[in-house]
């Protein structure tokens, strides 16, 4: 088997597994709990805040515990724009936002009238940042942006956008979904980010986990009430034993990244120039600015979802689109945003790579890519 | 620009004689721990200041930890060049021309500790700043509000160039002054108060009153962490849990609702002082500030501090409970005190304490008992914890991580 599809969910390490039944069987208290037990449950955590804290290199910084990334963007955007409501009720994103970016989006303005500005995205699938530029205005109070694509692999110009957030909006917060570039793309260390989200089951951790985290000071309406955990922004019993594995997933992922990057990245650039040699095929993921783990290419006019079935049968795992919107088999928004022809947004596959594959794969998924791809244009 | 060097600079440990030495070695011992986690770095020090050579470790996460360090006046970041004209001047510019924007200002002074260079300092800096000069566009000089003030230090062995300075915690490294016990509770002024007597050269040794099960295992787990923010500040602090119970539940049953608190004080500062005895330290620091509560009127102030000779060291007698609290949010303890357990302070306080209690009367109360055997043996029970701020898992999770 060669799986080929770690952008929409990674298998866990054992190791991930493992730390996940000792903790859940040593550490079984409430951390809520007065008594021993939940005090130990309850350091534990923290210590796991502090330890994730360590390696993303993040100072300054709350860690809140999700359920994952999808809660994450809703505890981030929800909870800063309801929290800033007084203040403006501008929001931005950019067009080829994750649903659960764009969703939130759309029901803050239904429900509570938020004005929304969706900056373009270039042929390339980078957000324009003149465009961005000419949106923010002093009643703008969020602007989120992605960190790596999730369909193209394109990185997003974070730091730039952050610059001119903080110069142009000064009531504005900036939440960065993270998801695609943890462990990925290397973060760099002084990013300016109010809020950022991230999610464990992309990094080889479990699903059911994730993180929020959250520039010290900076408030959230809760929307997630109740027992007030987490800081009162994510209510419900912590999930210590999820919380550990989530650490564990980021600590080797980083160091798996340090070892197998290189690789990585040769093995996704030979996958791009190859498959653009191939005919019928054209490629959607940028040459510069883009993952090292992802390659987008469309091969118009044939139905992309008998490629991905046919590669099935010879092992290869891959996807149409992102598995959010595969089953919806509507064309791809973040393709339409690109420009891309409706011919070409309706037939796009993802190939995601994650560490340890290498250049050794690509001439067996070229060969395999261009003899299916030459069958189905034959059979038309 | 690359730096290569970072320079400390003392205050006033520049002035204290013949400690001097030792206080330097106390500085670099502290520096050393805050930065173990860059291995590659190098100390040097010399009789006004230590140099840090970064060997390629990046200069902004260690400017921030040295920016609690307390004893350094300031610092700077510098590049380090050979004691010789050429040498400065293309060091110079080369440093100048990375930082400067068109249109901008610039002035140089110069240090010579190395008296025998070639030139003085006024000389130098006609000759480095008529060479930037030359070799740059749209850069003027300005000598009273420069944009770039580049900085150059001549020493026999080599030449620094360095552009601004950052401002150190100052005060004197921690250990310096000695050591004395801090009374520590759970709330926040206490911790305030331990920082700020650290920051006068202090190495304090916490003592907290602990009465299970009137008082819950989480209050002192927040003890602990808050011992733990203070050791950030002074690399180590031992912590000392008295057993408490038996003694306040004698208390109780012995002296007059009203008076309890003062004896319950009362009690605790001989216990610490029967501690710091033990511990060869020389002074008590509490966090009391004047009239906050029943406990610290002048009177119980009078009445409590009665049972001891020894210095106690007040140093938030004069401040604002707001100003604490502001204190309490920069230094990092606010988030831990916050929380809500219960001390045992709080859980015995009788409904109405005197606040102008009388020294004669609680004295008389406590003579119907024998409270001394009792101290002795809480001291005997002490459970000493040595907290450290340390980035690495506690030792009970390090096989989860």
């Amino acid at each position: 088997m060669i799986y080929l599809d770690n952008s929409a969910t990674t298998k866990p390490y054992p190791e991930v597994l493992q730390v996940y039944q000792q903790v859940s069987e040593r550490f079984f208290g409430n951390p809520s709990s007065l008594h021993q037990l939940g005090i130990d449950a309850s350091r534990l955590l923290s210590e796991t805040r502090k330890q994730i804290l360590h390696y993303t290199v993040l100072k300054q910084y709350e860690v809140i515990f999700t359920s994952g990334a999808t809660e994450a963007n809703n505890i981030a955007i929800k909870g800063a724009a309801l929290a800033k409501m007084n203040r403006g009720k501008h929001i931005v994103t950019t067009a080829i936002e994750h649903p659960s970016v764009i969703e939130s989006f759309e029901q803050l303005k239904a429900l509570f009238g938020f004005d929304i500005s969706y900056i373009q995205v270039n042929e390339h699938g980078h957000a324009d940042m003149n465009h961005l530029k000419e949106v923010l205005r002093p009643d703008t109070v969020l602007v989120s942006m992605m960190h790596v694509n999730n369909e193209t692999g394109a990185i997003q110009p974070i730091e730039e956008a952050a610059g001119m957030i903080r110069e142009h909006a000064e009531n504005a917060l900036f939440h960065v979904d993270g998801v695609q570039g943890m462990c990925r793309v290397a973060l760099d260390k002084q990013l300016d980010v109010d809020l950022l989200t991230i999610s464990g089951h992309k990094i080889h951790g479990l699903k059911g986990t994730g993180a929020l985290f959250l520039k010290k000071g900076v408030v959230l309406a809760p929307f997630i009430t109740g027992g007030e955990q987490e800081l009162g922004l994510r209510s419900g019993t912590e999930n210590p034993a999820g919380a550990v594995s989530l650490a564990k997933a980021m600590k080797h992922s980083f160091e798996l990244l340090k070892i197998h990057h290189d690789e990585m990245l040769n093995l996704k650039t030979q996958l791009q120039k190859q498959l653009g040699e191939i005919e019928g095929i054209v490629i959607n993921t940028p040459l510069t600015q883009s993952a090292p783990h992802i390659v987008n290419f469309s091969v118009p006019g044939i139905q992309i979802e008998v490629l991905l079935h046919m590669l099935e049968k010879e092992g290869m795992y891959v996807s149409t689109t992102s598995a959010c919107s595969a089953k919806k088999k509507e064309p791809s928004q973040v393709l339409l945003a690109m420009g891309r022809p409706e011919e070409v947004a309706k037939s796009s596959m993802r190939i995601s790579l994650t560490y340890g594959q290498g250049p050794e794969l690509a001439p067996q998924i070229i060969t395999s890519i261009a003899q299916s791809v030459k069958k189905l244009k034959g059979m038309r | 620009m690359k730096y290569d060097h970072i320079l400390v600079r003392f205050g006033e440990i520049s002035t204290k004689g013949k400690n001097r030495k030792k206080f330097i070695e106390k500085l670099r011992q502290h520096i050393r721990f805050v930065l173990k986690d860059f291995e590659a770095l190098k100390y040097a020090s010399d009789r006004d200041r230590i140099t840090i050579m970064l060997n390629g470790e990046d200069p902004e996460p260690i400017s921030e930890q040295l920016k609690g360090v307390f004893g350094i006046q300031s610092f700077s970041l510098a590049v380090k060049c050979e004691t010789n004209l050429d040498a400065i001047k293309e060091a110079s510019l080369t440093a100048v021309q990375e930082v400067y924007e068109q249109g901008n200002t610039f002035k140089v002074s110069t240090k010579r500790s190395y008296k025998q260079f070639e030139l003085d300092s006024n000389e130098m800096n006609r000759e480095i700043g008529g060479h930037v000069l030359k070799n740059t566009e749209n850069l003027t000089v300005n000598v009273k509000q420069p944009d770039v003030h580049l900085r150059i230090e001549i020493r026999e062995h080599a030449t620094y160039i360095t552009f601004k300075d950052v401002k150190g915690a100052g005060g004197l490294p921690v250990g310096s002054s000695g050591r004395a016990m801090l009374m520590l509770s759970g709330g926040f002024d206490s911790p305030v108060a331990g920082y700020q007597a650290m920051k006068r050269g202090i190495q304090i040794e916490a003592v907290h009153f602990f009465s299970p099960p009137y008082t819950s295992e989480r209050a002192k787990q927040k003890v602990i962490d808050l011992a733990e923010c203070l050791a950030a500040y002074g690399g180590e602090v031992k912590l000392h849990i008295v057993p408490f119970t038996k003694i306040q539940e004698l208390i109780h049953k012995q002296v007059p609702e009203n008076y309890t608190m003062t004896s319950t004080r009362r009690m605790m500062l001989k216990i610490a002082d029967k501690i710091r005895a033990k511990r060869d330290a020389l002074a008590i620091i509490t966090g009391e500030s004047l009239g906050q509560v029943a406990s610290q009127t002048l009177e119980s102030m009078y009445a409590i501090n009665h049972v001891t000779n020894t210095p106690i060291i007040r140093p938030l007698i004069a401040v604002d409970k707001n100003d604490i609290i502001d204190e309490a949010r920069r230094i990092g303890t606010y988030d831990t005190s916050i929380q809500p357990f219960e001390d045992c302070c709080t859980i015995f306080t009788p409904p109405s304490p005197k606040t102008k209690p009388k020294l004669e009367k609680v004295e008389r109360y406590e003579s119907f008992a024998d409270f001394e055997p009792m101290l002795d043996e809480a001291v005997d029970q002490i459970e000493t914890i040595i907290v450290k701020n340390e980035k690495k898992a506690a030792d009970e999770f390090a096989d989860l991580f």
